[in-house]
């Protein structure tokens, strides 16, 4: 076996494949059919493979030594945004000449890799000064993102920190404690959020308020996903799509055109291919050796999962429109970057093990 | 960690099964209806064309400037804009806006019928107005104008109120009605039938390929019985002057020439006459709008003396040949008011034959004492007066024939005997149209064989094929005596061709026979009161001037009837004008 085929997991790398493939068939159509954009996909996919690939070479003990190294880069990417980047209203890009990519992104693995790194390093529970550095570092590329401003992000950024301590074990009583100081923000939290994002959190509760406006993502995309029925209206065959009805739909809105081409029955194919990744991923997490590596990988499998339930539950109308692609099949390049970064991680981790136990 | 996953894929699973099983019905409709938009086909309207072939109403491609208000942010700032680019007027930009039917997402019209060089103005600019845009549309058009305008009326666009009572299917997408005149009449006949498409669209609305196609019937062809170079002749006989004339074939009651004078441009209400251009028509001294041969209602004056000299030898109230002596006025009782004839001197022994020729008021004052007010009132409603023709226009006046039961009824007061005897005459209360009065001549030139006077001649159908064409018999006159029709038709030739006939100078070219009747209605009585020289009346308050006739007399081809407001003397004002349309009528007919 080469080198490569040992550090690379089969099964996930497998469900991965299949991911992608449906989300290159999707994509084709909801782009209207362009091979641009379609090569283009293709090409990021292969930056991710091989990001994921790299990653899987560094034993978790090396990611452990770079993630302060990117977090740090990450905070001050964020901040040259803030002053230099592009962005259509929101400045959330820096463009480096042939690639442009979202910095958030690097922090949505920097994160969780240092929180890792902090709870595992003490006891556990994590004591009190442990979790106050924590939030800090949470806290700070958080509010950084928020600015931009790109809640759903920031939400997302926040989670994937949140929920090592979380997975780390904190006493239920400080989880009572803050869920209840949560509930007592939440009017002061309505006071401060811009106009547009109360307007999506309305939305979201009665679409039909202002069907052309606000309402009309998500009017449509009911449409769209109903429409589809039980066997779709058949690839390159939605109307919803190629008559432009659906905004969004190479990216955040991709999954309304999947239902409406393929159907419920294509719904539950794309859930198995996504329950394939998740279920080999915590196999994955399970055989874990070290603590670091539980903790991390519990992160990157729950930040995958929230990914996918928050865009399919926006897509569906559960949840308030954000701005969050589905993993995997969205057209977009620095997520793809990131997501198989992330996988990579999981694969260095199941991989080193094995390296470990055969020695 | 697990269970939650479990749980988070079970609710997704439950909402798209919601979504795409249970629900599916409904978000297909919904999907179906997103894509699928109805346009409607708007039939072109026909065409309108006179008896010799004229086009006398067509249909022009004009280009309109339209907005979508739901695509542009600030209406006030592009309207501003658009006015400075254009030349335009801001104001009427927005109450164009305003007063147009229709939803935000469709499209308004700002301004109908831009010039060439409006339309390239904003082609060079109209990146600077989105949601402004110019289409081609039909629109109507009148090319000759003034001339034709009491005859075919207008279209104009559709107002609110009128929708009620269209059939909206059939209207939905036109944007011209026809407002009065034969456009009006006639408008299911001409509007035609519209037919639609079935397009699918993109979520902007841009139509991506048609999926069903109705094509639209186009309205008929009209061909109106109006020959257009009488028309014409008849227009610029009346120029500078106020009044009406009616010419009928009265063999088939086709109206060879309707006009009222003074007229207006008709082209002007098609895309929306502006409120300076109506009020200047609307206020001007002598109402251009006013149709005066349907809507005019003037005292016929002698002109019904043929008619009640007819009545009378029917009814045997005095022979034809039988002399009254008019000595310039008539006394009802030994000492009662003189009524005056027009004649002062008098005229002496008048019979039949001279009372219609000289027009002896004497003569029908002594008529009316013995037929009474009821027999003046039937015989002259034979003749179709005081009821509306039935002529093919909308907005005919009726004219009035007095009578003892309408005086008692309408003004609660008893009938003079008086009041007869200037009802013989055609003055008092008595009213009629140029359009009655041509009737109830062509009816007198075929002898009772009444048709009513219509304009519409064909349709498309039938141009070709003139067997076939549509008339409609009025009430026929049917004399116990057929002698009669002869003594009153020779009474009126010699108003024409007699020695002392009060239209002896109108007489026709190449020798045809005209038989006519000459009126000078009193407008109010200073004249005779005051005997004041005809100069020396105002002119509001002067004699209306009207002239009946037909020719040729032995087999009439056109009946004719000439009225000229405040004109003065029938004979020397409306005879000669009736004179000159004749005889461009047979001068154009190669028959006679």
């Amino acid at each position: 076996m080469s080198i490569l085929n040992r550090r690379v997991d089969l099964p996930l790398a497998g469900g991965l494949a299949v991911l992608c493939v449906l989300g290159l068939v999707v994509l084709f159509s909801a782009s209207g059919e362009s091979t641009g954009i379609f090569i283009s996909q293709i090409i990021r996919i292969g930056i991710g493979i091989f990001v994921m690939l790299s990653v899987a070479q560094l034993s978790p003990n090396a990611l452990l030594r770079i993630g302060p190294i990117l977090y740090v880069s990450g905070i001050l990417l964020l901040v040259t945004v803030a002053f230099w980047g592009d962005g259509q209203g929101a400045r959330r890009w820096i463009d480096l000449g042939y690639i442009r990519f979202q910095p958030s992104e690097i922090l949505k693995l920097a994160v969780p890799i240092v929180i890792a790194a902090i709870v595992s390093n003490r006891s556990l529970p994590p004591s009190s000064r442990g979790l106050l550095l924590c939030a800090l570092v949470i806290f700070v590329p958080t509010i950084l993102i928020y600015l931009q401003p790109d809640l759903g992000t920031a939400i997302l950024v926040a989670s994937s920190g949140l929920i090592i301590i979380f997975l780390g074990g904190i006493s239920w009583r400080l989880i009572r404690y803050s869920s209840f100081l949560l509930c007592c923000l939440a009017p002061v939290v309505w006071y401060f959020i811009r106009d547009y994002q109360k307007q999506r959190i309305l939305t979201l509760f009665a679409p039909e308020r202002d069907p052309l406006g606000a309402g009309y993502h998500i009017i449509q995309s009911k449409i769209a996903i109903g429409s589809g029925g039980i066997y779709g209206k058949g690839w390159l065959n939605g109307t919803q799509s190629h008559l432009e009805f659906l905004p969004e739909r190479a990216t955040d809105f991709i999954f309304a055109v999947y239902c409406e081409e393929f159907g419920f029955v294509g719904v539950l194919v794309l859930f198995m291919a996504y329950a394939l990744v998740v279920i080999r991923s915590i196999v994955i997490l399970y055989d874990a050796q070290d603590t670091f590596s539980r903790l991390l990988g519990g992160a990157i499998i729950f930040t995958f999962v929230s990914y996918v339930f928050v865009n399919i539950g926006m897509v569906v109308g559960l949840l308030p429109v954000v701005g969050v692609p589905l993993p995997l099949v969205s057209y977009g390049g620095t997520s793809m970057v990131t997501i198989l970064g992330g996988f990579g991680i999981l694969m260095s981790i199941q991989t080193h093990k094995k390296f470990y136990a055969d020695v | 960690m697990c269970v939650m996953f479990v749980l988070m894929a079970l609710g997704l699973v439950v909402r798209l099964f919601y979504l795409q099983i249970q629900n599916n019905e409904h978000f297909s409709t919904r999907s179906l209806e997103n894509r699928i938009k109805i346009e409607p086909l708007v039939p072109a309207r026909g065409l309108i064309f006179s008896r010799n072939g004229k086009l006398i109403a067509g249909n022009s491609t004009s280009l309109s400037l339209v907005a979508i208000p739901e695509k542009i942010d600030d209406m006030k700032a592009s309207l501003a804009r658009l006015g400075e680019k254009l030349g335009l007027d801001e104001a009427q930009l927005e109450q164009s806006l305003i007063s147009s039917k229709g939803k935000s997402f469709q499209k308004h019209v700002l301004k109908a019928n831009l010039t060439e060089k409006e339309a390239a103005i904003f082609a060079a600019n109209r990146f600077q107005f989105p949601g402004v845009s110019v289409i081609p549309n039909s629109s109507r058009y009148y090319p000759l104008g003034e001339e034709m305008a009491h005859v075919l009326g207008y279209v104009g666009r559709i107002q609110p109120e009128e929708l009620k009572d269209l059939d909206e299917t059939n209207y939905r997408g036109t944007r011209l009605i026809g407002k009065t005149g034969i456009e009006g009449s006639l408008e299911p006949l001409l509007h035609g039938t519209s037919g639609y498409q079935r397009v699918e669209v993109n979520a902007e609305g841009r139509v991506i390929r048609i999926v069903e196609r109705r094509a639209s019937i186009p309205g008929e062809n009209i061909q109106l019985t109006i020959d257009s170079d009488l028309q014409r002749e008849a227009f610029k006989a009346l120029s500078g002057k106020v009044g009406a004339i009616v010419a009928i074939d009265p063999n088939n009651g086709e109206i060879l020439v309707a006009m009222s004078n003074p007229s207006f441009d008709p082209n002007l209400f098609v895309n929306g006459i502006t409120q300076k251009q109506y009020d200047a028509l609307i206020y001007s001294k002598d109402r251009g709008l006013f149709n005066r041969f349907l809507r005019g209602q003037y005292p016929p004056g002698s002109i019904i003396k043929p008619i009640v000299a007819l009545g009378a030898l029917e009814a045997g109230i005095k022979r034809h040949d039988v002399n009254v002596f008019c000595p310039g006025f008539f006394r009802l009782t030994e000492n009662g008011r003189p009524y005056r004839c027009w004649a002062k001197e008098g005229h002496g022994n008048v019979n039949m034959t001279a009372s219609i020729a000289r027009s002896c008021d004497v003569y029908y004052y002594s008529l009316a004492k013995k037929f009474g007010i009821q027999g003046l009132h039937d015989s002259l409603t034979l003749f179709g007066l005081g009821e509306k023709t039935g002529v093919d226009l909308p907005g005919e006046k009726a004219g009035l024939v007095p009578s003892a039961d309408w005086k008692r009824e309408k003004l609660g007061r008893n009938w003079y005997k008086g009041e007869t005897l200037i009802s013989a005459i055609g003055q008092g209360f008595m009213l009629a149209t140029p359009m009655q009065l041509a009737y109830a001549t062509s009816i007198l030139a075929s002898k009772g064989d009444a048709k009513i006077p219509h304009l519409f001649r064909a349709s498309k159908h039938n141009f070709l094929n003139e067997i076939n064409l549509r008339q409609s018999d009025g009430v026929a006159v049917v004399l116990k005596n057929q002698n009669n029709w002869d003594l009153v038709r020779e009474a009126m030739v010699q108003v024409v061709h007699g020695k002392a006939g009060t239209a002896r100078s109108s007489k026709l070219a190449n020798g045809i026979i005209f038989a006519g009747k000459t009126g000078t209605a009193q407008v109010s009585s200073v004249d005779r009161e005051l005997e004041l020289q005809p100069d020396e009346i105002p002119v509001h308050l002067r004699d209306h001037s009207l002239f009946v006739g037909y020719a040729p007399a032995e087999n009439p081809a056109i009946a004719i009837a000439v009225v000229i407001e405040n004109g003065g003397s029938g004979s020397r004002v409306a005879a000669p004008i009736a004179k000159r349309v004749v005889d461009k009528f047979f001068a154009g007919n190669q028959k006679f």
